[in-house]
Formats: structure tokens, sequence, C-alpha cells
């Protein structure tokens, strides 16, 4: 078995589960206590033991955890920040060295990579590209906490309590893109991005040059909707409607075709709480009531952006007459 | 043919809709879906474990948790409202506006992870775009404050998908460059990545504008609060 880059990174976050876990179950005040310490030791079981186990048995964790969620059963316990005087007054005592830890993250994250990318093995880069930034974020974070640490003198154990707290403000939104990219292998599985195709190529004029670019356009969108993923729409939707259609009846620029497509669906990306990575663990992270309200915020411009993009699409694709 | 897995999209938006939990919703639909395509249930229940284990690294961010979280017992919310207030003709639009600028400039150098949601939008933007807001229209409903909260988080947003997907070497590109080249057509991610600059203009300039009316509605906002708490009086 080759060593994977990417299992101290797992082990990592499995231990920050762990402790969300241990500290709902030790609180006997913890309104959501059972229910948060099976949630967070499922995920933590995941994520630092999930390799060795039968993948059967993760499947049955992913229903435990869906159910565990489903049931109300996970959500927050007694207030973890201290008094609101009391910060504010660390604010002025500390001033902006608060920043440095903050910033430090993305700094070191993009020196990292730059640094992870010159290391090579017989010529091929030793990790790739998403694993690079991942090792390269893993790494960020771990100085970032020791200098918070030093300059804060503080304990890494209050940081731990204070990441719980966090961990249940945004509860179990934090495992939907998860359990989204579990659907996203369903369907691909069933093939139910080719139905979808078919279903949109009946539905298309095909003669018509412009019906094809909304069906093109407008699919994207649909399709990304659904997938939560621009990526997943892409492949179904060029292969079913834009190379077809566009480019092999019509005689659109496949480049440009694919670039402006892609970027209409990711106007559909700014629509759906299937992105939610992008929209609905930002609404916990931000402690929103509405759980849509990142969406509420972006329809205008999607909607706007994505009818600029079918009038790019048309005049840029076909620039050729 | 078998169509009935499409059942499955449709259980998803009806979840949706009937504001199910979310988490139970997609799992159930993806269960269905499996179910529905002749899929064993062992089978099934191994491709949601695989599939589960190969999205770990989606959860990365919660590595951010531990120092923001320590930053914020700190009082670094309230310092980066102390800090905003100190720039005088600060506004939450020129503030948003500025933000949607940088964060679009560096996703096209492929500086993606320079922001984020946990990392800069909660302990950074969302509490320097309030304290502006207050400073100009004075005290804010809850209702108001949360919706610029949304606006930030969604102005990240915009900036990332409409500056990454000019960088050559993002995943996008690189996925639609080889999908064209399986079909035959050959093509460089320039080509690719150029075509991506229209639309992010067109991205800045219509997100921007919704930005700079920011002010007039929170204006008109406050007027609308006070014309009608003078009324109850």
């Amino acid at each position: 078995m080759s060593l994977q880059p990417l299992t101290p990174i797992y082990v990592l976050i499995g231990l920050l589960c762990a402790s969300a876990a241990w500290g709902a179950w030790r609180d006997p005040a913890h309104p959501r206590r059972l229910g948060n310490a099976i949630f967070y030791g499922l995920l933590a079981l995941m994520f630092v033991v999930g390799d060795a186990l039968p993948p059967a048995l993760v499947g049955a964790m992913v229903v435990g955890l869906a159910l565990v969620a489903g049931a109300g059963g996970v959500g927050r316990g007694a207030r973890v920040l201290p008094p609101d005087g009391e910060r504010e007054a660390s604010a002025m005592r500390h001033g902006n060295r608060l920043f440095a830890p903050a910033i430090a993250i993305p700094l070191l994250t993009v020196a990292a990579v730059f640094a992870l990318k010159a290391v090579t093995r017989d010529g091929q880069p030793l990790l790739g590209a998403q694993q690079l930034s991942l090792v390269a974020l893993a790494f960020a974070c771990v100085v970032a906490l020791v200098l918070a640490c030093v300059l804060l003198r503080d304990t890494p154990r209050a940081a731990l309590t204070q990441s719980r707290g966090l961990m249940e403000a945004i509860g179990w939104a934090a495992i939907l893109p998860l359990v989204l990219a579990t659907l996203g292998a369903v369907f691909a599985q069933a093939g139910v991005g080719e139905l979808v195709a078919r279903v949109a190529t009946w539905l298309v004029p095909v003669e018509n040059r412009v019906a094809c670019v909304l069906a093109f356009g407008l699919g994207m969108v649909a399709f990304t909707m659904i997938m939560g993923n621009a990526f997943a729409a892409f492949p179904v939707m060029m292969g079913g409607i834009g190379l077809p259609l566009l480019v092999g009846r019509h005689g659109a620029d496949p480049a440009s075709l694919a670039a402006i497509g892609m970027l209409t669906g990711y106007c559909g990306t700014l629509l759906t709480p299937m992105a939610a990575n992008y929209n609905i663990v930002p609404a916990a992270l931000l402690e929103l009531r509405d759980p849509y309200a990142v969406i509420r915020a972006q329809w205008p411009t999607a909607l706007a952006l994505m009818a600029l993009n079918l009038v790019l699409m048309y005049a840029i694709a076909f620039r050729g007459g | 043919m078998n169509w009935w897995p499409l059942l499955g999209v449709a259980l998803v938006v009806a979840g949706f809709v009937a504001r199910l939990n979310p988490v139970l919703v997609v799992v159930a639909a993806g269960f269905a879906t499996g179910l529905l395509a002749g899929i064993a249930p062992l089978a099934l229940l191994e491709l949601l474990g695989e599939s589960l284990l190969k999205n770990r690294y989606l959860l990365v961010f919660v590595l951010t948790l531990p120092i923001i979280g320590l930053l914020e017992r700190h009082g670094l919310r309230e310092q980066a409202r102390r800090w905003i207030e100190t720039l005088r003709g600060m506004t939450a639009s020129r503030l948003l506006l500025a933000y949607l600028g940088l964060r679009q400039i560096t996703a096209m150098l492929g500086l993606t992870s320079l922001a984020g949601h946990p990392q800069t939008v909660r302990p950074l933007l969302a509490p320097m775009v309030e304290a502006t807001a207050v400073r100009a229209h004075g005290p804010l409903p809850e209702a108001t404050r949360e919706r610029l909260r949304a606006l930030s988080a969604g102005t990240d947003n915009v900036g990332l998908f409409f500056g990454e997907d000019v960088f050559i070497a993002f995943g996008a590109v690189l996925l639609m460059q080889s999908f064209l080249a399986e079909h035959g057509i050959v093509v460089e991610p320039l080509a690719i990545a150029l075509w991506g600059v229209p639309t992010a203009i067109g991205a800045f300039a219509l997100h921007g504008a919704r930005l700079l009316r920011l002010e007039h509605r929170l204006a008109r906002e406050r007027l609308a609060l006070a014309a009608s708490s003078r009324g109850d009086a």
C-alpha cells in the first residue's frame, strides 16, 4: 500500500471531530448531547480509520449520520465565546496583532504551494495540483495555530474548545458537501446524466441555432443546479448538445463555447442549495437564520450574468459567421 | 432504457421544497436512485462509503476553525470593526467592491486559497461590512445585518467563480481541454481560459453595480424604519 499524502490531514480533521464529540458528551447540560456525540464520533471514525474499514460499513455510517441529522440530533451547546465586553477589551489590548495569524493562513498556504511544487521525484511533481493545495493549507493552519497561541498567550486546548463551538454552529451543514458527493457518485452509476441529456435533445428544435444555444446554456444551469457542480454538468451537456449540435451542425468554435458554457453553469452554482459548500455552509458559518440567505443575496447577479453569458456565447462562438 | 433513476432527481427537488433536512434528503434520494437503477443494497452501501472516503478533502476547511475560533475569542471580529472605522470614507459598498475586485484578480492568478468563507468572510469581511454600514446609516435591524453578511458571502463566491476560470492551470480549464481532446478537438488551455475574460468583466460590472446600489437601499430602509417608528408614536 502506498502512503497517501492526505492521510495525516484526514487524521487531524478526525481528531477535531473527536474532540467535538468528546466535548459534547462531557457536557451534561448539552441539549443535543447524545446526537452530537454520535454525529461527530462517526465523522471522527471515518476520517481517522476510514481507509481500514469495509466500504459498506462506511456507507452504513453515512446513513447513520443522515438519520441523526434528520432527527434534529445535531445542535449547539452552551456558548463558548467570552462576553462581548471582554472581547472588546481584548481587541483593544491586542490591536492589529490579532490579524497576523488570520493573514498568515493564506500567505503561508500560497508560499507552501510554491515550495511543494518544486519537490519532484523522477522529474514528476510529487503531489497533484489538488493534493498540493490541501497539504499547503493544512501546513499553514498548523503554523498559524502555533503563532496564534504564542501571540495571544493562550493554549491549544482553548483553541479546541472554540473550534467545537464553531463546528456546532455549522452543524449538519458541514457534511452536506460530503453526502452530495456520494449522491453524485450514485447519479453517475445510475446514468442520470445521459437520461437528462436525452430528454433535452428531444425538446430542442435542432435546426434552430438560437434554440440550440439556449438549450445548451440553460441546460448547463439546470443540470448544475441538480448536481450542485458545473464540472459534473459539463461533460453531459457538451457531449449531449454542445458538440453534436452547436459545433457539429452549426459550426460553433469549441474553445469559446466550452469556456462560456462552463461559466454559464457557474451561474447555476450560485442558485442551488446543492452547491452546499458555497451556499449553505457559509449561511451556517455566518449564523444566519435563513439557510438560503446566501442564495437570496446571489440570485439577481446570477440571473443577469446568465443572460449576459447566453448573449456572449452566441456572439463569440459564432463570430466566424 | 430504464427511466426510473430520474425519480431520484425529483426526490431531491421535492425534499428541498418541503424543507426537510437536506442531509437526510440527499442520502435518501441517493438510496432511492441506486435501488431504482437496479444496484443491490450492499453494493449501494459500498458505493456510498467509497465515494465519501474519496471526497473527505471537502472538510479540510475544518482545520482553520481552531485558529479562527481562538482569534475570535480574543476579539478578532471586534478588532476588524475597530480597524475599518479608522478608514474614513470607507462604505459597505466600496469595501465589498474592493473585495470583489481583489478576489477576482487573485483567483485569476491561481491564488484561490487566499480567501474563503471561514478564513476571511466570517472573521474579517462580514464584521467590517456591518461596521461600515452601521457607521453610515445608524443602527440596523437584525434582518438587514443578516442580509449584509449573506451578501458578503455571495460576493466572495462571485469573485472566486468568475476569476478562477481565467487561470490556465485551474481544474475546470484542464477538464474542458481534456474533454475536447478526447473528442478529437485539440485546443490550448490558454485559448479556453482567455474566453473566460468577457464573463469575468461582466460579473464585476453586474455584481459591482448591485453593490453600489446597496447604500441607497440601506438609506431607504433606514428612512422607512424611521417613518414607521414615528407613525407608531
